[in-house]
């Protein structure tokens, strides 16, 4: 990604001769890879929300969260969690031509 | 991350930075308040009457309230499983 498509704006682009300059961007780098990375995993996170939500807010919201609402939604994120790594694993496995199923019962 | 060979001052970089943190937090706050309507009409309103009864009210109050404990806990159950598997790798 370079800054410019990135939707950052800059009015002038180059830099002021007889400013302060930092010899590299790294730190700018680094900010945006962290940022990126953190957009990630929020964007994770909603879907998560999304989908136990669906799962395990069965009943009306009442004033707190209930103790099997809560149990549910940390099992639904872990156990989506080893779904999306079980497929990824079993399709990795299954391109090298390489059957699991035999241990799976 | 290729920044085309442009040298930023500090002065930029720290602007672009705030920039940046600015537009997450906007885009998280969207993202937020979309999901919540969505989940909280369908839990709250289930059959759309004439009016915005004082009942649906008290639900989608409660409803914004509890999505909001989830988000959080799934965040925390997330952060915990991230931790755990990069524990494993190591």
């Amino acid at each position: 990604m370079s800054l410019m498509d990135s939707g950052l704006n800059f009015e002038d682009g180059s830099i002021a001769s007889g400013m302060r300059v930092n010899n590299n961007n790294k730190d700018l780098e680094n900010f945006l890879m962290l940022e990126r990375e953190k957009a990630k995993m929020t964007a994770q996170m909603f879907e998560f929300t999304d989908i136990c939500w669906d799962k395990c807010m069965t009943d009306k919201p009442s004033t707190r969260l209930e103790s099997k609402t809560e149990t549910c939604i940390v099992n639904c994120v872990d156990r989506f969690i080893d779904i999306s790594m079980f497929i990824a694993n079993r399709l990795t496995q299954k391109s090298q031509g390489l059957s699991d199923l035999d241990g799976l019962d | 991350m290729d920044l085309g060979g442009v040298q930023l001052t500090n002065e930029k970089k720290a602007e672009v930075m705030a920039q940046v943190r600015q537009q997450v937090a906007i885009a998280n706050l969207q993202e937020t308040i979309q999901k919540m309507t969505e989940k909280c009409f369908n839990k709250c309103i289930t059959k759309p009457g004439t009016s915005f009864a004082a009942s649906e009210q008290k639900c989608v109050a409660m409803c914004m309230d509890r999505y909001m404990d989830s988000l959080n806990l799934v965040s925390k159950t997330y952060s915990n499983r991230i931790q755990q598997e990069a524990g494993r790798i190591q």
